[in-house]
């Protein structure tokens, strides 16, 4: 399994997430990617509003932290104002496909080249449970209190199948980190979109299948099988996007 | 120096930003200063600048953030309902303490208002404008000239206190041609900022551009400490133009193309015989107060000219303490007054009065 070191780009500051939380698995899996490709002086992150906010306390890279939604925008000017260095954004379900929706297909569609670490736990963590434009049908929160009915609220944002239908972006993949095989998947998933921004290669984004113990009201494991019984037939994981592999075809 | 050119306003402003060394220009299409953003996007790649039109000013302006934030010169241009969705960013670049520039060439409100001039954005420039403690350095210009001067004293004054500066002008100016003589072209600078996050290159501890802080004490702390600064901004950057107020019973205050009208109409009531002058805030923040207090030990009233419903007439209230009268002289919705309206105004306060 993953061995238990901490990685050198993340700080000593002990996380505040939740126990079962898997936004600290993921922090994890971006600071390995980061330790890897010796990218540590040269990474700037762009934190989110949600649950990760204080995430630029957890890297020890430069760190900016955005309005809800904004962090691709705000990836946009620190890319094209520093070219040389590796940009990329952690957000939320709500702050990527809710409130920041133009934001993310813009950046898409422009192949700017940065890095987007898309956390979807069909929730709004950091507010208290409220629905998500990515929470199931008939999915229980604060504001679906008897499942979402897909009749009012509409249905579930694909963020991966949707950005792969628009031309700009070069690397769109759905990774999980429900149990172990999935996890060291996602790891080389979150690597390769990071390795593609090194090459120059435009718009790199990884949703990564999450869960949110405390607002979906189940314990840890509990929401584990959740999310492989419930969220990973609803979004399929797999690479939906990759111009990469494209061009070692041609 | 001293080779005059003919431009438009919102093209000097353009001008004037590369010269002042702005690499980065982010922006969303509005009448009327459109003109900005294409003479952006003509010149900036020939220069290896960017240019880059966003989704939306949101987008615009949160780009400008996080220019900013590696500590390089950076604007957007916008006109008034552009400049309202500006506001969450620009609150956020304040609350970080980070400078930009932000041009508003205002057209009429509110809503979709108009297309025509007006100077009625002055309460949502000079007062914040978004949520939060925090104001803007805001510069008036009221001539091509001034369009590009200012620009590049925006920026110097935003970098010096870090902290977002607006050029608040007004579509006539950004449509108006006038010569105007340009600074000699500045090389961007790329010196280090000790804040900027510029990448670490695991020499130093990280930086972070940030706003959030959970801890009201910490928070209030910031914002003490903010104000100070805006506090020394207020005792030696206020900047303003008197006109005839040497021996003037009575004094117009105007900024932008309303003080251009305006110095007509004190000519003309000096030629009846009418005592009158003219004070022209160049900076709306910091307000000319202690111009205008001054001016009120000597003058008997004043009469505040403006594009809006009267917004600068408060703060010449609260300069001169209610001291003596202050009439309005207004027209809105993109109408501008002419220099006979303002005579006439001058003439109702005076009562006649030689
Ligand atoms: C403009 C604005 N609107 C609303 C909020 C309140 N808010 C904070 S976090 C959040 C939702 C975050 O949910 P998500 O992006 O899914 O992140 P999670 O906490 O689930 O990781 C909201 C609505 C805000 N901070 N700013
Ligand atoms: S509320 Fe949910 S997303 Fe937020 S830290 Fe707790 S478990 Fe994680
Ligand atoms: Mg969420």
């Amino acid at each position: 399994m993953v061995v238990f070191e901490k990685p050198k780009s993340l700080t000593q500051k002990e996380f505040h997430y939740c126990p079962g939380c898997t936004h600290g698995i993921i922090h994890r899996l971006v600071a390995e990617a980061i330790d890897t490709l010796g990218i540590e002086g040269s990474a700037i992150g762009v934190a989110p509003v949600g649950c990760a906010v204080m995430a630029y306390d957890y890297f020890t890279c430069d760190m900016v932290e955005a309005a809800h939604g904004r962090a691709p925008a705000v990836a946009t000017g620190i890319k094209r104002s520093l070219p040389e260095c590796v940009v990329f954004t952690y957000q939320g379900d709500g702050d990527l496909a809710s409130i920041g929706m133009a934001e993310t297909v813009h950046a898409a569609t422009r192949n700017e080249n940065i890095t987007v670490i898309f956390v979807n736990n069909a929730i709004y963590g950091m507010t208290g449970g409220q629905m998500a434009p990515t929470s199931l049908p008939g999915q229980v929160t604060q504001t679906s209190p008897y499942g979402r009915d897909v009749k009012t609220a509409g249905y579930p944002v694909k963020v991966a199948e949707l950005l792969s239908a628009l031309d700009g972006p070069s690397y769109i993949a759905r990774v999980a980190v429900n149990n172990v095989k999935h996890v060291l998947e996602a790891k080389k998933v979150i690597q390769k979109a990071f390795e593609n921004q090194i090459r120059g290669k435009g718009f790199s984004l990884v949703e990564v299948v999450s869960a949110c113990p405390t607002n979906w009201g189940m314990t840890p494991q509990k929401a584990l099988d959740w999310v492989e019984e419930k969220m990973i037939p609803y979004y399929p994981l797999g690479v939906f996007r990759d111009k990469t592999a494209e061009e070692v075809q041609a | 120096m001293g080779n005059k050119v003919l431009m438009k306003g919102n093209e000097a402003i353009a001008e004037a930003a590369i010269r002042a060394g702005c690499r980065h220009y982010f922006g969303y299409p509005i009448t009327p200063q459109t003109e900005v953003a294409a003479y952006m996007a003509k010149r900036m790649p020939k220069i290896g600048g960017v240019f880059l039109q966003a989704e939306s000013e949101i987008a615009a302006i949160n780009m400008v953030y996080g220019v900013a934030g590696t500590g390089r010169r950076v604007m957007t241009s916008s006109s008034s309902p552009g400049v309202s969705l500006k506001q969450e960013g620009i609150s956020y670049i304040a609350g970080s303490d980070l400078p930009c520039l932000i041009v508003d060439v205002q057209r009429g409100g509110p809503g979709l208002g108009g297309i025509q001039p007006s100077q009625s954005d002055y309460f949502q420039a000079t007062k914040g404008g978004g949520h939060g403690d925090y104001h803007l350095i805001v510069l008036a210009p009221s001539s091509v000239q001034e369009m590009a001067d200012l620009t590049a004293l925006a920026f110097e004054l935003a970098e010096k206190y870090r902290m977002p500066a607006m050029l608040l002008a007004d579509g006539t100016i950004g449509q108006m041609m006038e010569p105007v003589e340009l600074a000699e072209p500045q090389e961007p600078k790329f010196e280090e900022k000790p804040w900027a996050v510029t990448g670490t290159k695991c020499k130093r501890e990280h930086h972070i551009v940030n706003s959030l802080y959970l801890a009201p004490d910490e928070l209030e702390k910031k914002n003490f400490e903010r104000y100070e600064r805006y506090h020394t901004i207020e005792q030696t950057e206020a900047r303003y133009e008197s006109f005839m107020m040497d021996d003037a019973e009575y004094c117009v205050v105007a900024f932008g193309i309303a003080a251009r009208v305006s110095k007509n109409a004190v000519v003309a009531a000096r030629k009846k015989g009418i005592k009158v002058g003219l004070i022209r805030p160049i900076t709306l923040w910091p307000f000319p107060k202690a111009a205008l207090e001054k001016a009120a030990a000597q003058v008997k009233g004043f009469l505040s000219v403006e594009l809006s419903m009267g917004q600068m007439i408060e703060d010449v209230r609260l300069a001169t303490h209610d001291a003596r009268k202050v009439e309005l002289c207004c027209r809105t919705g993109g109408m501008i007054m002419s220099p006979d309206e303002v005579l006439a105004a001058i003439e109702k306060l005076t009562g006649g009065e030689k």
